[in-house]
C-alpha cells in the first residue's frame, strides 16, 4: 500500500466541492454551495449552524438518503453521487449508522429486535447477530431490558437502544442528529458520556447540534452559514 | 431475513391493530368459506343426480310409452279408444335384432288402490318380470323376489315395495297375508328394499319414486287387468290400450350402449306411425349431468371470485391504512439500509399472512360444512316440520361434498388474492423518499 493510499485510507468520508440546489416554489435554493469537508478515521464531529445554514442537508447528503446537485461524496469507496437507489441503501446499510433526535425505534419491536433491525439489510448475510444484539444491550446498559418494548422505556433508554443499533452494523461512520434534543440535561449528559466514549473505542461520530455545550464535547466543531463552512476548529 | 422471520413480523405488525385485521382477514375467509361450500353443495347435488342415473343402469336403455297428443290422437283416427304405446312384439324385436342386448325386461304399470283389512293406499301397481329386480338395484329385504314360475302360473303373488309394506301392514308381517288390489287378491311374497327415488326419465321432471310401487308377475297383469284401460275424464269415458309402458334393455359393455340405442330407435321407427314412445339412455343424461355439473361449478367459482375479490379490496384498504400509518418505520428502515425491494418484500409478506390467515381458518370452517347442513337439517325438520316437509327432496337428501380441488384452489386464490391487492400499498411504502418518511409524524 503506498503511503498515498495509506492517507487516503485515513479518511473514512470525504465531501468535495458539494453543491445542493432545491427547486421551491419556482426558486431555486442553494442549500450547500462548494462545501468540501473530510472526515478521519477516529474523529468526533460538531456541526453547528442556524437553522437555514443546510446542517440538516449536510446531514441528508452524509446519511446517503440525498445526492449532491453537483461534487463528490466518498464513502468507503463508493462516489456516493453516482449511486442508483439500491446501491444507496446498501452504502448506507454497510458504513453508516444512525442516531436521531426522536430516537426512531419500531414500536412493535423489542429492545433486542430493534438492535437486530439493521442485519436484516446486511448482504451477505451476518452469522452471529443475536448475541451480537444483546451484547450490544449490555454495552449501553440495557442488559435487564432485552424484551421491553419501546413504550416501555425512558426517553434517554431509547436513545441508547438506538446507539447500539448505530453499531451493530460496525460502520465507518455514526450519524447523530440532534441526539439529546428531545432530552433533559441530566440524560444528555449521559447519552453524550457514552457517545464520547464509543469515539474513545475508535467509532467515528459526525453529530449535528444547535446546542454549544453539546457541541463542546465533540474533538472537531464545524460552523455551517448560508450552505457555507463558516468555521473548523478543533478543541 | 428468512422466510420464518419474515411471516413473523407480518404476523406481529398486523397484531398492532387487532380489530382492524382480523375485519379484513374476515373478508377473504367469508370468500374462501364460500368457494368450499358452495362447491361442497353442488357437489352434493350432482352427486346426487349422477347416483341417480346410475341407478337406472349405465349400460341400461329405457324405451317407454308416451301418451301421444290429442292432435296425434285424432289424425290417426282415435275416437272412442286408443291404443299407443309400446308392443309386446316391440320387446321381442328389441331382444332379437339389437346385437348388443342380452338382457330385455318389458313392464306394465298403472295406478289403483291396494287395500289390506282397513288400511288402503294409491299405489303403483307394476306388472314386471324377475329380471326387473335385478336390472333397477331393487334388492328384497325380505321373502323372494317374483320368480319364472309365478309368470308361468299367472299367480296372484305381488312384492310389496318397503313403505307400502309399512302402510298396510303397519303392526303385522305382511308377508303371506294376502292385499286386494280391485277385485283381486294377491299373495305377498316379499318387501324391497328402501330406496331413494332415480333420476326423472321420459321427458318428465319428476324423480321416478319406487315407495309406492307393488309388483306383480305381467303375466298375471296382462291377465287380471288386461291392456285396455278406462278412465273417466271430464265426464266422458277415456277407453286407451297399452300393452307394455316400458322395455329397459340391457346390453353387456357401456361403448355398445349409443350404438345399441340406435339401432332401437331406428328400429322402432319403422313400426310406429307416431311417436309414442321416447327411448332414455341414462349414459346420456350422465353426461348432461356432467356437463351441467361443471357449468354449475363454474358459476359458483365465479360468484366465489366475487366475493375474494371485495375480500381483496378489503385488505388492500387496509393495507394502504397500514402503510401510511408506518411511513415512520418504513423511513426509519430505509435509513437502516432496507432496499425498496426489500420494503415491497415486508408489506407483501404482511397481506400474504392477513389473507393467508383468511384463507386457512376459510379452510377450517368449510370443513364445518357438512356438519352445519346436518344442524340447518335437523334443526328445520324440529322447527318447521311443515316447511321441511313442503322442501323438494333434492334440498332435504342433500349431502354436501366437500371437492379437494376447491379446498386447494380456494386457499391458493386467497394466497394469490394477499399478493394482488398488497402490490399496490407496497410499492406506495417503497416508492416513499425516506428523508420525508423519517420526518413524518
Amino acid at each position: 500500500m503506498s503511503d498515498q493510499r495509506r492517507a487516503a485510507a485515513d479518511v473514512v468520508a470525504s465531501v468535495r466541492n458539494v453543491t445542493k440546489i432545491y427547486r421551491l416554489g419556482g426558486h431555486d435554493v442553494r442549500a450547500l454551495d462548494g462545501l468540501s469537508i473530510e472526515f478521519r478515521r477516529g474523529d468526533f464531529v460538531a456541526i453547528m449552524g442556524s437553522s437555514g445554514s443546510g446542517k440538516s442537508t449536510l446531514l441528508n447528503l452524509l446519511g446517503c438518503l440525498d445526492r449532491p446537485t453537483a461534487g463528490q461524496y466518498v464513502l468507503g469507496g463508493y462516489d456516493v453521487a453516482q449511486l442508483d437507489d439500491e446501491s444507496l441503501s446498501r452504502v448506507r446499510g454497510r458504513y453508516l449508522g444512525f442516531v436521531f433526535q426522536s430516537y426512531n425505534l419500531i414500536q412493535q419491536l423489542s429492545v433486542v429486535e430493534n438492535i437486530a433491525v439493521p442485519l436484516a439489510y446486511q448482504r451477505p448475510v451476518r452469522p452471529g447477530g443475536q448475541e451480537l444484539c444483546v451484547r450490544l444491550a449490555t454495552l449501553v446498559g440495557l442488559a435487564g431490558r432485552l424484551d421491553h418494548r419501546p413504550t416501555q422505556l425512558s426517553g434517554g433508554q431509547q436513545q441508547r437502544v438506538a446507539i447500539a443499533r448505530a453499531l451493530v452494523n460496525n460502520p465507518h461512520v455514526i450519524l447523530a442528529d440532534e441526539p439529546t434534543g428531545n432530552l433533559d440535561t441530566a440524560t444528555s449528559r449521559e447519552i453524550m458520556d457514552l457517545l464520547a466514549a464509543l469515539n474513545e473505542a475508535g467509532r467515528t461520530i459526525v453529530m449535528v447540534t444547535h446546542e454549544p455545550d453539546i457541541a463542546a464535547r465533540a474533538k472537531r466543531v464545524i460552523s455551517l452559514r448560508d450552505g457555507k463552512i463558516a468555521s473548523d476548529e478543533r478543541q | 431475513m428468512n422466510l420464518f422471520q419474515q411471516l413473523r413480523l407480518g404476523f406481529r405488525s398486523l397484531l398492532l391493530h387487532k380489530l382492524r385485521s382480523a375485519l379484513a382477514v374476515l373478508g377473504i375467509l367469508i370468500g374462501v368459506t364460500a368457494v368450499i361450500w358452495l362447491v361442497a353443495m353442488g357437489e352434493g347435488v350432482s352427486f346426487q343426480a349422477q347416483q341417480q342415473i346410475k341407478d337406472l343402469g349405465a349400460t341400461s336403455i329405457i324405451v317407454r310409452t308416451i301418451k301421444p297428443t290429442e292432435e296425434a290422437n285424432r289424425e290417426a283416427g282415435g275416437r272412442t279408444g286408443i291404443a299407443y304405446g309400446l308392443l309386446r312384439d316391440d320387446y321381442d324385436r328389441i331382444l332379437t335384432n339389437v346385437p348388443a342386448v342380452r338382457r330385455a325386461v318389458p313392464m306394465r304399470e298403472i295406478s289403483r288402490e291396494v287395500r289390506h283389512g282397513e288400511f288402503s293406499l294409491d299405489a303403483q301397481l307394476i306388472g314386471c318380470t324377475p329380471e326387473y329386480f335385478a336390472i333397477n338395484r331393487l334388492p328384497v329385504a325380505r321373502g323372494r323376489p317374483l320368480s319364472d314360475a309365478d309368470l308361468k302360473n299367472l299367480d296372484n303373488v305381488a312384492v310389496l315395495a318397503w313403505e307400502v309394506a309399512q302402510r298396510l301392514f303397519p303392526i303385522d308381517d305382511p308377508l303371506g297375508r294376502t292385499v286386494q288390489i280391485g277385485t283381486d287378491f294377491y299373495v305377498v311374497v316379499g318387501v324391497a328394499e328402501q330406496r331413494t327415488s332415480a333420476a326423472a326419465i321420459g321427458g318428465s321432471f319428476a324423480a321416478r319414486q319406487y315407495d309406492r310401487d307393488v309388483y306383480i308377475p305381467l303375466a298375471t297383469f296382462r291377465a287380471r287387468i288386461g291392456d285396455r284401460v278406462i278412465t273417466i275424464r271430464g265426464g266422458s269415458f277415456q277407453n286407451e290400450t297399452v300393452e307394455l309402458d316400458q322395455v329397459t334393455a340391457v346390453v353387456d359393455d357401456i361403448s355398445q350402449v349409443d350404438a345399441s340405442a340406435d339401432i332401437i330407435r331406428e328400429l322402432l321407427g319403422r313400426y310406429h306411425k307416431q311417436t309414442d314412445y321416447a327411448v332414455v339412455v341414462p349414459k346420456e343424461l350422465l353426461e348432461q349431468a356432467e356437463a351441467m355439473r361443471l357449468m354449475f361449478s363454474v358459476l359458483l367459482l365465479l360468484i366465489a371470485g366475487i366475493s375474494l375479490l371485495v375480500g381483496g379490496i378489503g385488505i388492500m384498504n387496509i393495507m394502504l391504512a397500514t402503510v401510511t400509518e408506518r411511513t415512520r418505520e418504513i423511513g426509519i428502515r430505509r435509513a437502516l439500509g432496507a432496499t425498496k425491494g426489500e420494503i415491497v418484500q415486508q408489506f407483501l409478506w404482511e397481506t400474504v399472512v392477513l389473507s393467508g390467515t383468511g384463507g386457512l381458518l376459510g379452510v377450517g370452517i368449510g370443513f364445518l360444512c357438512g356438519p352445519t347442513v346436518h344442524l340447518v337439517r335437523t334443526g328445520l325438520a324440529r322447527l318447521m316440520p311443515e316447511l321441511w316437509s313442503n322442501l323438494p327432496p333434492a334440498i332435504r337428501d342433500l349431502e354436501p361434498r366437500l371437492a379437494a380441488w376447491s379446498i386447494i384452489a380456494a386457499f391458493g386464490i386467497s394466497v394469490a388474492v394477499g399478493i394482488v391487492f398488497g402490490i399496490y400499498p407496497a410499492r406506495r411504502a417503497a416508492a416513499m423518499d425516506p428523508i420525508e418518511a423519517l420526518r413524518h409524524e
